[in-house]
């Protein structure tokens, strides 16, 4: 496991560079994946799509599927990709602290 | 993360040059994109793998065990004597060379190494050296060479960098088997600790929840109802999944990338629609909620204990028989290892029937599991199923034969059948005649190795297969490549993105689902995927309706 240290922070990450325990999240990692994203600002559509995520894992115990977290939300997987340029998994999910998918993914 | 070169660049690098130095001579490059992580230690923890520790592929100490050489060596001493296959194997092979060029790895990469009597002389050399008389004796001459960490280094590089595909087993004139080598190697590595992290996550997650994605009963009920609604807000029709139903004729058991991962969604939403339309009684589990076993990509015992789960499932529900969704190793697994794992046929199930058309599965009488490429053949060739096919007709398709299917299981005809019954005439084509059927490239992905640390080698892999698909789509305008394995709906995307830009992936039973026309259905404007059909319903009309 490498450790990821931001803003006075650290942080234990896989070797894709998810982060490796959700009670680790905080505003110091959302702004080090903010900037390995390469985004600007976070508006609140990011926000609504992070909180969508996390309250989706914390009841399920998984990320959604990619056309839930679209209902959900509202958000078409178009418009997801403007907002995390790496996409919903690579991005949105790794923001929100989320572990990555496995399996046939 | 590696940056993946421009499609153009990766595919001029390929070279087929000789190497300067002899084989023994040449360790692997261990360069970023060519190989998968280390597993992390916690999978390997869920599971009670032996070893488990924080270790990287990159460093040169892999903190292997003490004893890791003798660990091999009589893995590899209990294995031959296990396997006949397997010291006949190492035994026959002469050299002739028949599948060096029939190994889309050695295809896309030009290492030799990647060539299957190679790959095979990698731990038959090691054979030799310490269990024959003549490699003991005569060492390097007789082809044997001593067990050392690189020797090691270079199984897991090379092993990682064959998708048991057999496509090279085909063209061998004494029928070796790189799969069944390839598979007992593997199995050799996790006896030292020395996993890939994307195989074993999947198979922890599964073996702790049931699934490889790791859903969770709720987590597997609620994207069930989310398809079901879909299936009702696109067609008008009600397609409830029923869930651990006791006493249901037929459990269905489906790979969890058709519940989880685009495009296998559409595809899981056609069988719910299918079985609608057909009246099946049928249930889905919450712990089988997984047809495919990456437990068999690891080692036949992981298999086992992965796949054990369907048939205590098919006994607790007091089911009859089990239907399978469209999944490749799913299908070799149960086809060819499930009663052997269970230890005989399962006599609590009956042998499949057709509730529909009153057809006899004579060919599952064994493992009681019918393929719903075959299920949904035998009810088109009843008459049972009524389709439009105009709803398809935005659909040039082009067939994947899956390696476990195919290859593994001879389902060649059932899927052409159906696609050439819910398609237009003339809207499929076939890809060229040596990259089809019983010689279909692998995706480059499969077993185990879809991780994205090794996107590279995975595109390299694949490129024979993107070749063909390119053929289609620049000669005959195919914007469609379907196919019958959830795996394949996971790498292909990704391959062809990369090398054929502009083709779509599909399931069969996702056009089925577009075709199947139902007495008391919505008027249908679109396909499961929300794309206008054109010449149905009011166009203007549905153009407004889209930028919500």
């Amino acid at each position: 496991m490498a450790v990821v240290e931001h803003q006075g922070k650290t942080f234990e990450v896989d070797e894709d560079g998810f982060l490796a325990n959700l009670d680790e999240w905080g505003p110091e990692w959302v702004d080090y994946v903010k900037e390995l994203e390469g985004i600007t600002t976070l508006v609140e559509d990011h926000w609504k799509v992070i909180n969508m995520l996390q309250d989706y894992f914390k009841k399920n115990g998984i990320a959604p599927m990619v056309r839930i977290l679209s209902k959900v939300t509202g958000f078409k997987l178009k418009y997801i990709y403007e907002l995390f340029p790496s996409g919903p998994g690579k991005g949105a999910c790794k923001m929100a602290g989320l572990p990555k998918p496995t399996g046939c993914v | 993360m590696s940056k993946l070169p421009k499609p153009e660049e990766l595919a001029r690098n390929i070279s087929f040059q000789t190497p300067a130095k002899g084989w023994m001579d040449v360790k692997p490059d261990f360069r970023p994109g060519t190989y998968c992580n280390a597993a992390a230690p916690k999978w390997m923890e869920w599971v009670g793998y032996p070893f488990p520790r924080a270790w990287s592929v990159a460093e040169a100490d892999w903190k292997l065990p003490p004893d890791w050489k003798e660990i091999i060596l009589a893995g590899m001493e209990d294995r031959l004597k296990r396997f006949r296959s397997l010291k006949i194997f190492f035994d026959i092979c002469v050299r002739c060379g028949a599948c060096a060029d029939k190994c889309h790895f050695y295809l896309g990469t030009g290492d030799p190494k990647n060539m299957p009597v190679l790959r095979a002389e990698l731990m038959r050399s090691v054979y030799k050296r310490y269990f024959t008389t003549a490699g003991k004796l005569l060492g390097e001459i007789a082809g044997a060479r001593d067990l050392t960490e690189d020797v090691l280094k270079e199984w897991f590089f090379y092993l990682h960098q064959c998708t048991i595909c057999r496509r090279c087993s085909l063209f061998c004139p004494y029928g070796i088997d790189m799969a069944e080598m390839t598979l007992l190697g593997r199995e050799m590595l996790a006896s030292v600790g020395l996993n890939i992290d994307w195989a074993l996550a999947s198979v922890a997650q599964c073996y702790d929840k049931g699934s490889h994605i790791g859903a969770t009963p709720q987590a597997f009920k609620d994207m069930m109802d989310f398809l079901a609604e879909e299936n009702e807000r696109i067609t008008g029709i009600t397609t409830p999944p029923s869930y651990n139903r006791k006493g249901a004729e037929v459990l269905f058991v489906m790979p969890s990338g058709d519940y989880f991962a685009d495009p296998g969604t559409f595809t899981m939403m056609g069988y719910m629609l299918l079985f609608e339309y057909i009246g099946l009684d049928y249930t889905l589990s919450t712990y089988a909620a997984e047809g495919g076993n990456f437990g068999w990509f690891v080692s036949h015992e992981m298999g086992k204990r992965l796949n054990v789960k369907i048939y205590e499932e098919a006994k607790r529900l007091k089911v009859k028989w089990i239907l399978g969704g469209e999944c490749g190793h799913m299908w070799r697994v149960c086809n060819q290892y499930m009663p052997t794992y269970w230890g005989e046929s399962p006599g609590f199930l009956e042998e499949p029937v057709s509730p529909i058309t009153g057809t006899r599965f004579e060919n599952a009488k064994v493992h009681k599991m019918v393929h719903i490429s075959e299920f949904t053949a035998d009810l088109i060739k009843h008459g049972k199923l009524k389709f439009d096919t105009q709803r398809n007709a935005h659909i040039k398709l082009t067939f994947h034969d899956s390696c476990n299917t195919s290859r593994g299981m001879g389902i060649f005809e059932e899927p052409r059948y159906i696609i050439n019954s819910v398609l237009p005439e003339g809207n499929f084509v076939e890809m060229p005649p040596n990259t089809i059927r019983e010689k279909t490239f692998c995706c480059g992905s499969s077993s185990g190795i879809n991780a994205n640390e090794n996107m590279e080698i995975r595109m390299l892999g694949g490129f024979p297969r993107a070749n063909a698909v390119r053929y289609v789509q620049e000669k005959y305008g195919v914007n469609h490549l379907g196919c019958i394995c959830a795996l394949d709906r996971a790498t292909l995307p990704t391959l062809v993105q990369y090398w054929v830009p502009g083709m779509e992936c599909t399931g069969i039973t996702e056009l089925v689902g577009n075709a199947l026309v139902f007495p008391g259905e919505l008027e249908r404007t679109t396909d499961l995927r929300d794309r206008d059909l054109e010449g149905f319903g009011e166009a203007e009309e549905t153009e407004e309706e889209g930028d919500e």
